[in-house]
């Protein structure tokens, strides 16, 4: 029994001839194929995969290098494009440690004495989520911020017991996809809540509520990238006893006031830009933070802090029968698992920033924006949409086509805005920027000369 | 690994400090204050302040409270824990692939949707299917991106007293709450003495209620449902589907694939079967595999060649809708494809041969000493029980955590859970076979403890850098952030 | 060893009336099984149980159980002190541990209960 023959052996199959032969005379099987015979004739496989054939490593890596090369990264590109994935700087430290093997080989904590090192990491990352957004407790993450927000949404619903939810329509268009395909089996009624003036409408808002409304969704700041009034908002869920919901940028979070501060009842978020690439889109890192009072609804993993039999600090899994594995067909979540090493990386990230670094990042970011969209309202042709206060993101309005403006910028190296028009209807020739800390002012000078 | 306690990073807090150096503001600045609204500025922020040499050492010293398939054995049952290779990680890291935003136009990115594309086909063909979604980033998810395919196929044919799935007593906890999630009741199917599922049952089951079977081929007992085509047969019959959970994937590669069993639907562990990192505990990606007649209900986006050009389609009308805020785990997705690649078709082939090979190896040396209580070929995993230890005052877990101390990450226990004190151990392919034989002297030399001291068994660990824990006190009043108190 | 002035169900709660009002626990039998516990989940004061169905769950480190309620009726008080304190119900299954209060519709439920005695040789058979 040797399939291998003809090439040279896998360098990660350790079993030679000779073991093979000792192990199956311990089993007591003439040959491997015998081990295979449980599988009825008309379901095996008679034939090899139809796959190309293997590689020596070298020549994966050239293989790889070559699609690589084949997508212009933003090494090559000044990218002004956020909408959901941000190029935001990623310290030296991040990498080097979420490269730690002990960190990306090892699985799930289950065994709390020989995993104290992930454990603690997340138990770091659920105090800084805390922290961050002011809220109680936090899970220890999910996938990315549209699969928070629905399992936010379902929180919501079945510690309510309610069955609409109203959904600003200034949420990111991806998340609005993601949270309806999530909740679309369980009887949920979506409400959209429509903008006026780059927020929510909260007049029109607060036409839609009654004591049928579960929750109430936001984003913070919003897809536009203008700050939600969270205050009035969070007020009027709760004069009908629903959960305010707040989707964030945990990097806003440096500069403004968190959402915790305004009693929310749930936060979630996309955690991409605390140290984690863009990475074509994933994987991100989903926050979700909430009322200590929910704690038991919570979905998805959880760290606390315990004792061990001899009064040493340790850290567990807990809150466990939450969970499918538990609860089967009544958990609170079908998750098992999450982004654990981008949680790390956002533990790093946060680790090296600190309050001061993040704050920097923060006003950075925010300073640039701001020069930004001055200058480039300043510009015949183009203007802002609406006068609202903005973060890192904003709208501005052309004369001409976003996509003919956006293929002028990318001929020169630039990657430009969203076309809004693919996304609201309303919004032809909208073009949504984004500005990080990592452009330059020469960088915003030159896109301004471009458009 | 280390026994020294490590600070919460909070603790290494001083005022002053920062990890790393950021640059000035290189614009013409204006007031904040006044750009936002009144009290829209925060006033504090509870994060630690340590400088980059206290954040490298506190992470390391964290690594060094870890157990890893680097550093040991790893048998947890159904849970793939083979060797990563580091190519994987080499060519996930290449800018030109970390660091492409997923809203570029398309032409700018065509290496990665070939990729995603070249990969939908590989793992088409390894599954016997017909069509690919790579968009779940999770196993479960992937469990939930199938069953919406299902309820929506019964939905097109306007089949609305399809409301129940059925799962067998033996499958993973992720079935029932998957489905759950997906609108569906739940039917639990009986095992039979085989270990597999009771065919008889399953008749007496099937109706017009019923919309589909979620079944674990390799089973979580690690037996192949011999049965399965027959099952196949009686579920399709009364017009339900067939979901292949493969999670166990890792026993059947290159040997036999779900679509030629005549299932319909199934997802895939990249983080499992094809080695990209668990990451200690994600990320993962579940991508889904259905045969033609489900193709329109996948999730959009779906990837499209034209020519050499690939583009990304969203106007699938019947289509699930979106289950992530963009493609899903797109650096997973790279180190599956380089580790297709890498081994090819015989690969595939070898890993299986090589992954059951193991299991029943181990079993052959240790179920005298600890029963299986389905004495026949294992498949890339085996259940034992520790019920004779239990009389003993040695209980399946107590077993795991001495592993611990002899230096390896211990089964899983406790499930399927329709064996009582249940040890699941899946040894992978990538173990060599003085591996093997260590792992079982070390549960020989348990066994003997467990006669000779079972008290001393029933408090393990000694040798990890915590003893056991208080799961009680951490539940009943649980401490989830550093702060508060 | 069962106390005398409550009668029982065989998904082992326990039910002990005055006034129309019934309290309801679960047995220092069900306690010892499930283990240390650690959550439980009860309805608002206000929500209608029904005889043979769940109102709630405890949850041990491990695992999870539905409450089952004896009787019929609304519940009009519900033992706030185990949200804090779950343990409650280890140390005292009869007293500080009760769960809640339902004002009975159907006071013939009742017969339908086992006592002590046949509660007791009812668990030793299982």
């Amino acid at each position: 029994m040797n399939v291998s023959s003809k090439r040279n052996k896998l360098s990660y199959i350790p079993t030679t001839e000779q073991d093979r032969a000792e192990m199956l005379q311990s089993i007591g099987a003439p040959s491997v194929d015998t081990l295979f015979e449980q599988i009825p004739a008309e379901a095996r496989l008679d034939r090899n995969l139809r796959l190309p054939p293997g590689l020596a490593e070298q020549d994966v890596v050239s293989l790889l290098e070559g699609m690589a090369a084949r997508n212009k990264h933003l090494g090559e590109l000044t990218c002004f494009l956020g909408a959901g994935a941000y190029d935001h700087f990623i310290p030296s430290v991040v990498d080097a440690v979420i490269s730690r093997s002990e960190f990306f080989t090892a699985y799930t904590p289950y065994q709390p004495e020989a995993s104290q090192g992930v454990l603690q990491s997340i138990f770091e990352y659920q105090s800084m989520v805390a922290a961050l957004t002011q809220m109680e407790v936090s899970n220890a993450s999910l996938y990315d911020a549209g699969t928070a927000l629905g399992e936010a949404i379902i929180m919501a619903h079945t510690t309510t017991k309610r069955n609409t939810v109203l959904v600003s329509r200034a949420i990111h268009p991806h998340y609005m996809q993601v949270l309806s395909s999530y909740v679309s089996g369980l009887g949920i009624k979506i409400g959209k809540a429509d903008y006026a003036d780059g927020v929510t409408n909260l007049t029109a808002m607060r036409e839609h509520l009654d004591e049928s409304v579960a929750a109430v969704v936001v984003q913070y700041p919003n897809f536009f990238g203008g700050i939600e009034p969270l205050e009035a908002l969070t007020e009027a869920a709760h004069a009908v006893g629903a959960f305010m919901i707040v989707c964030v940028d945990p990097i806003a979070l440096g500069l403004l006031t968190p959402p915790g501060a305004y009693d929310v009842d749930i936060v979630v978020g996309e955690g991409q830009p605390l140290g984690i690439p863009v990475g074509f889109g994933g994987p991100f890192l989903g926050l979700f933070a909430c009322k200590q009072e929910h704690m038991w609804k919570m979905p998805g993993r959880v760290v606390g802090a315990t004792t061990d039999s001899e009064g040493r600090t340790a850290y567990t899994l807990t809150l466990q029968t939450r969970e499918q594995h538990i609860r089967r067909e009544k958990a609170t979540s079908n998750i098992c698992t999450n982004q654990a090493l981008m949680a790390l990386a956002a533990t790093v990230y946060l680790s090296a920033l600190g309050k001061d670094g993040l704050r920097h990042v923060a006003e950075l970011t925010f300073q640039k924006a701001h020069y930004a969209q001055q200058q480039i309202c300043g510009k015949a042709g183009y203007s802002a949409a609406w006068n609202v206060p903005f973060f890192k993101e904003f709208v501005i309005r052309s004369d001409k086509p976003v996509d003919q403006v956006n293929q002028r910028l990318l001929d020169n190296g630039i990657l430009g805005g969203l076309n809004l028009g693919k996304y609201y209807p309303e919004l032809e020739n909208h073009m949504l920027l984004c500005v990080t800390e990592r452009r330059t002012k020469e960088e915003i000078d030159r896109l301004v000369e471009l458009l | 690994m280390k026994q020294r306690q490590e600070p919460l990073i909070f603790d290494l807090s001083r005022e002053g400090r920062m990890g790393t150096t950021l640059p000035e503001v290189d614009v013409p600045e204006i007031s904040i204050e006044n750009a936002l609204p009144e009290g829209g500025i925060r006033k504090d922020l509870p994060l630690p302040s340590v400088s980059e040499l206290d954040v490298i050492r506190h992470f390391t010293h964290l690594s060094e409270r870890q157990i890893s398939v680097d550093s040991s054995f790893y048998p947890l049952g159904s849970c793939t824990m083979k060797y990563n290779p580091r190519v994987n990680e080499r060519i996930s890291r290449l800018p030109g692939f970390t660091s492409v935003h997923p809203l570029q136009p398309e032409e700018t990115v065509q290496g990665a949707l070939t990729l995603m594309y070249e990969l939908e086909r590989y793992l088409a063909e390894i599954a016997g299917m017909d069509a690919v979604s790579l968009q779940p980033v999770a196993g479960a998810q992937g469990e939930l991106a199938g069953m919406m395919v299902v309820r929506a196929y019964h939905q097109s044919r306007e089949d609305d007293a399809r409301t129940t799935v059925l799962v067998p007593d033996s499958s993973h906890g992720t079935n029932p709450a998957t489905a759950a999630r997906v609108g569906f009741q739940i039917a639990k199917i009986p095992s039979n003495e085989r270990g597999t599922v009771d065919i008889d049952a399953l008749k007496g089951m099937l109706g017009p209620n019923i919309a589909g079977l979620m079944l674990t081929n390799p089973n979580t007992l690690g037996l192949f449902e011999t049965d399965v085509v027959k099952i196949c047969e009686m579920v399709h019959d009364a017009g339900a589907l067939l979901y292949c959970d493969g999670a166990n994937m890792n026993a059947i590669l290159g040997k036999a694939r779900p679509g030629d069993m005549c299932f319909d639907v199934m997802h895939f562990n990249l983080h499992k079967t094809f080695s990209t990192p668990h990451g200690g505990g994600g990320p993962g990606a579940g991508p889904i595999a259905v045969k033609d007649f489900l193709k329109p209900f996948l999730p959009v986006p779906v990837i499209e060649k034209d020519g050499n050009r690939y583009w990304l389609n969203y106007d699938k009308p019947q289509s699930i809708g979106r289950l992530h805020s963009f493609y899903g785990n797109f650096l997973v997705m790279v180190k599956a494809f380089a580790y297709i690649r890498m081994l090819g078709a015989e690969g595939m082939r070898e890993v299986s041969e090589n992954a059951v090979l193991n299991a029943n190896y181990i079993m052959s040396k240790l179920k005298d000493i600890y029963p299986v209580p389905y004495d026949r070929y294992c498949m890339h995993e085996f259940v034992a029980t520790a019920k004779e230890h239990k009389k003993r005052g040695v209980k399946a877990l107590d077993i795991a955590k001495r592993l611990l101390d002899m230096g390896f990450h211990a089964p899983t226990v406790y499930f399927p859970l329709i064996v009582e004190e249940a040890l699941m151990i899946e040894p992978t392919e990538t173990e060599s076979k003085e591996t093997l034989d260590a792992f079982i002297q070390a549960m020989i030399e348990i066994d003997r403890e467990s006669r000779e001291d079972p008290d001393m068994v029933a408090h393990a660990p000694y040798n990890t850098p915590i003893t056991r824990v208080d799961e009680v006190g951490a539940a009943r009043k649980p401490k989830l952030t550093c702060f508060g108190e | 060893m069962y106390p005398d002035d409550v009668k029982y169900t065989e998904s082992h709660e326990w039910v002990r009336v005055a006034d129309g009002l019934a309290t309801i626990g679960i047995t220092d039998y069900a306690q010892e099984e499930l283990g240390d516990i650690v959550n439980v989940e009860l309805p608002e004061p206000g929500t209608v149980v029904r005889a043979h169905e769940a109102f709630g769950s405890v949850d041990s480190v491990k695992a999870v159980s539905d409450l089952l309620s004896p009787v019929t009726g609304e519940v009009v008080e519900v033992n706030e002190d185990l949200e804090g304190s779950p343990e409650l119900i280890n140390q005292e299954p009869y007293g500080t541990g009760w769960l809640i209060i339902v004002r009975m519709d159907d006071t013939s439920e009742l017969n339908e209960l086992m006592d002590s005695e046949a509660y007791e040789r009812f668990v030793e058979a299982e």
